[in-house]
């Protein structure tokens, strides 16, 4: 993202409020409209006097508008981007306008997913705000008659000191409109010392709404003339239905009809799982039709799943050599030559999200456009996978971007939103599909069920002098490919390839496993796996060696350097290396600072009680964690303390930030003690918070202390990081405290009580 | 028919006696601040006052309803923000928000019958209330704020 050019938009000359000549500053990779005149719905940036920028606008009255293309689920970077804009616009934050974008190519990726929101379109912010910072400035000094050298801007106002003359932006943005949009190369970006919110942060912008419950979710939208439907989906993945009877259905009061869906065609990605929709005058009406009707399924073959099982093939096939995906050395050879050799098996299963907001959409099919309005982390993903099941173009197809009530990668797949599509088109109506709880279990895109071998060869000191680590997942390509069993690089780098220790002697391997549940993205993905197994063995060893833990982990991050991936395929989340390369400094820094945040060695620890720590780098974040436990005589596991630092480099939003990690541990504690999905003959066997528990108040850490390392590093995620540290270190503390070591995730089956 | 009121105001509703009084608030009446969480309550995310008592109303029946007084988060308060909307802001405690309605009009019907509620009594008064995005400490700061300002 960086260079920026002019792309004149005829659309934007025709729209009635805008003065021949203005222009609109595209940033170099989207891509141009073809025709450019029809979009279906521009924004208020785009009608405004001066819009140099498809995510700024500002008006005569000096209202700037600023586009959110990113979707808000909570992490506030529908705040935290405009922050940027407004920042680099040197703007007044009360005169600030949000408005959300539709999915529309034009913004660059919308995919909210991998904590990078802050990371890709940091530079496309500032970019925007400062020219139109430069065309304002332009503009006053032309009228002024003064060079523009001479100007500056001070809080929405362009101020010449000598003369002391002053001009607001409003009054400002019509000369500026006329002006020529600057190159990149022309811009002069604030110095960090003039930042008024970079580094400082703003509460979101959306405050208020949400705490009046004038907040617009995904739920709440509504149209005239809607109905309602709630889909009974086969109970298998991929299976059909046979044949149904709806007669009692259709007597329910408020029940309208029920509508049959295609099953889908192989892999499944993104489309709608099939079944039969009950339609209905509201929601109610629409579960109880469903609770009625009678469906004979054919389960297909992906019956024969048994989870329990399943897990027995993933660990007898870690036990054996898979594809090796780096090496350093012959660990073989060291282990052969005996010795302290241990060995472990990690174990973590399947995870729902469970977003407090279930899956649901609204959508509207006439005279054949499809207007949807959804709780999605991918616009884009909507427009094509609505576009493939109606069978009209991408560019009929608008998604209005409601809030999310929550999203942890759920809802980056659009499953629920064609399905919405597709009822609207079969019934002729609007339709908002709303699924239960239940549905939302039941049909999740799973974090993959994992199984990790550990092995590793102790010196005399104590330090490993080979390690080898395998790891054996069914990988999220198989939604797009039933084919696929190996991990890809963009999750094999996930805490595994990139596993960080000074070692001699290191080989790192991923074994197949073939899909029978979709699998996909959940908050902080195979990292979770991965840390947990790396860091509890690392913690294994160390009690193993009589070391203290803390100086065992930095012994072993070693000292500080730069990790070289030459001959490994290692995505770096999509990052140049160049900018953000793995530097085991920045590791070790967070790890001595969380020991002594905490106190680490420095505090006693009564019985039952104890601390944990971990350390692990994920979507570019450096981050330590010390967790704390309780554990009393019937075996419950209380949380009193939690401390964790984090060099993300750049932080816009500190905290934003921090309440991402605040999250981040109770995410991680639901995780640890109750996270579990598991499969009988294909089906999956829990539905509700009854069954699929996650951590209420008392359970969740007492208290987290986020602490932010202050960095001028390009800036990196915040959103997912912290959960990996969290749950292996949560695993340590249990033992340290209890002396059981969780290697099978979660808790339930370790025996406290 | 059954008569009851919903903030405030009469409502007669006619229609299924057992549809739970979150989709006759949502889907009838359109009050949308009470949320769909998971239907049996067990998350909390649509609670809202009957007769002043913190109640869940995915599972609360129209027919149960009769002649009560129903409050959401809509008619929490006729002037401007509630003290416990206020503290909920001072301390930034939403992430996603679509639990904290719930959350809220929980922790107002503790704080009218617990002046200064102790930790323990807030984690008891909101165990039935889940936040995915973890946001429970925050929660628990905002109570103790608004603690002191109630009316």
């Amino acid at each position: 993202m960086s260079a920026t050019e002019n792309v004149s938009r005829r659309r934007f000359l025709t729209g009635g409020v805008i003065a021949a000549g203005a222009l609109v500053l595209g940033v170099r990779y989207y891509s141009r409209l073809s025709s450019g005149d029809k979009l279906p719905h521009d924004t208020n940036a785009d009608h405004a006097t001066l819009h140099p920028s498809v995510f700024l606008g500002i008006e005569p009255d000096g209202t700037v508008w600023i586009v959110a293309s990113r979707s808000e689920m909570g992490t506030t970077s529908r705040t935290s981007l405009p922050l940027v804009v407004a920042d680099e616009l040197d703007a007044d934050w009360k005169r600030v306008k949000i408005e959300q974008a539709i999915g529309d190519k034009r913004y660059g990726d919308q995919n909210t997913d991998g904590s990078h929101s802050i990371r890709s379109f940091y530079d496309a912010m500032r970019e925007a705000g400062s020219t139109a910072r430069f065309m304002l400035i332009q503009a006053a000094a032309k009228q002024w008659g003064v060079p523009a050298a001479e100007c500056e801007t001070d809080l929405h106002v362009v101020v010449h000191r000598s003369t002391n003359r002053r001009a607001g932006y409003g009054e400002l943005a019509s000369a500026a409109a006329k002006l020529p949009v600057p190159k990149r190369e022309e811009l002069k970006f604030k110095p960090k010392s003039a930042w008024r919110y970079v580094g400082k942060g703003e509460v979101s912008y959306d405050l208020e709404a949400l705490v009046t419950g004038k907040a617009i979710y995904g739920m709440d939208a509504r149209v005239d003339g809607m109905v309602y439907a709630s889909v009974e989906h086969p109970p298998v993945l991929g299976g059909k239905v046979k044949s149904y009877d709806d007669k009692e259905a259709l007597k329910v009061a408020g029940v309208r009809q029920t509508v049959p869906m295609d099953p889908f065609q192989p892999p499944p990605a993104f489309q709608p799982l099939g079944g039969v929709a009950v339609i209905a005058d509201n929601t109610w009406a629409a579960f109880q039709g469903r609770k009625k009707l009678n469906i004979s399924w054919d389960n297909g073959p992906n019956e024969t799943y048994n989870s329990d099982a399943y897990k027995n093939e993933l660990r007898a096939t870690s036990h054996n050599p898979c594809k090796v995906v780096r090496n350093i050395g012959d660990a073989d050879a060291v282990f052969a030559k005996g010795g302290k050799v241990y060995e472990a098996d990690y174990y973590v299963p399947l995870l729902a999200h469970a977003s407090m907001e279930p899956m649901v959409a609204l959508a509207e099919f006439k005279d054949g456009k499809a207007t949807l309005w959804a709780p999605t982390q991918n616009p884009q993903a909507v427009q094509d996978i609505v576009s493939k099941e109606l069978g009209i173009a991408k560019e009929d197809v608008v998604c209005h971007v409601t809030l999310l009530g929550g999203g942890f990668g759920r809802k980056s797949k659009p499953d629920y939103v064609a399905e919405a599509a597709v009822l609207s088109k079969k019934v002729g109506r609007p339709v908002k599909v709303v699924w239960t709880r239940e549905d939302d279990i039941k049909f999740d895109y799973y974090n993959a069920v994992a199984s990790m071998y550990m092995k590793a060869a102790l010196g005399a000191n104590g330090k490993p002098t080979a390690w080898l680590q395998r790891a054996v997942f069914p990988p999220i390509p198989s939604i797009f490919d039933v084919n696929a069993v190996y991990g890809d690089p963009s999750h094999l780098q996930q805490g595994w390839t990139d596993m960080p220790y000074d070692l001699p002697n290191l080989r790192i391997e991923n074994g197949p496993a073939k899909a029978h549940i979709r699998i996909g993205w959940l908050r902080s993905v195979a990292n979770i796996y991965h840390a947990f197994a790396i860091q509890c063995f690392t913690d294994e060893l160390a009690h193993a060696a009589g070391r203290d833990p803390l100086d065992h982990l930095l012994d072993l991050i070693g000292n500080p350097r730069t990790i070289d991936f030459k001959g490994v395929e290692y995505p770096n989340y999509g990052a140049s290396i160049e900018a953000y390369p793995w530097e085991t400094g920045r590791l070790r820094h967070v790890t001595e600072m969380v020991a002594e945040k905490s106190g680490w060695g420095k505090r006693k620890h009564s019985k039952g009680t104890g601390v944990g720590i971990a350390a692990h780098r994920s979507f570019l974040t450096y981050v330590a964690t010390v967790v704390e436990v309780e554990v009393n005589d019937q075996g419950e596991v209380r949380i009193p303390r939690v401390d964790t630092v984090l060099d993300a480099g750049l932080v816009v939003n500190p905290e934003a930030t921090r309440a991402q990690f605040e999250g981040a541990a109770v995410f991680g504690a639901s995780v640890v003690r109750t996270g579990e999905i598991t499969a009988t003959k294909g089906a999956i066997n829990q539905s509700n918070f009854q069954d699929y528990p996650v951590a209420r108040i008392g359970e969740a850490p007492y208290q987290t202390n986020v602490y932010i390392v202050y960095s001028d590093a390009p800036p990196a995620g915040v959103g997912e990081p912290g959960v990996p540290p969290f749950v292996a270190a949560f695993c340590n503390a249990i033992f340290a405290a209890t002396g059981k070591r969780a290697r099978d995730l979660p808790i339930t089956k370790l025996g406290l009580s | 028919m059954i008569q009851l009121k919903v903030n405030g105001a009469e409502q007669s509703f006619v229609g299924d006696p057992e549809m739970p009084l979150l989709w006759y608030l949502r889907d009838v009446l359109g009050l949308t601040g009470s949320k769909f969480g998971c239907g049996v309550g067990l998350c909390g995310a649509c609670t809202v006052h009957v007769n002043g008592q913190a109640t869940r109303s995915c599972v609360t029946i129209m027919r149960d309803t009769a002649e009560k007084e129903v409050t959401t988060i809509e008619g929490l308060e006729k002037n401007g923000l509630h003290p416990v909307q206020k503290a909920w802001m001072q301390i930034n405690v939403p992430q996603c928000g679509y639990c904290q309605v719930g959350q809220m009009m929980q922790a107002v019907a503790l704080l009218n019958s617990k002046k200064k509620p102790t930790d323990h009594e807030i984690d008891e008064a909101m165990s039935g209330n889940i936040c995915r995005c973890g946001t429970y400490q925050r929660i628990r700061a905002a109570i103790k704020a608004a603690a002191g300002e109630m009316p």
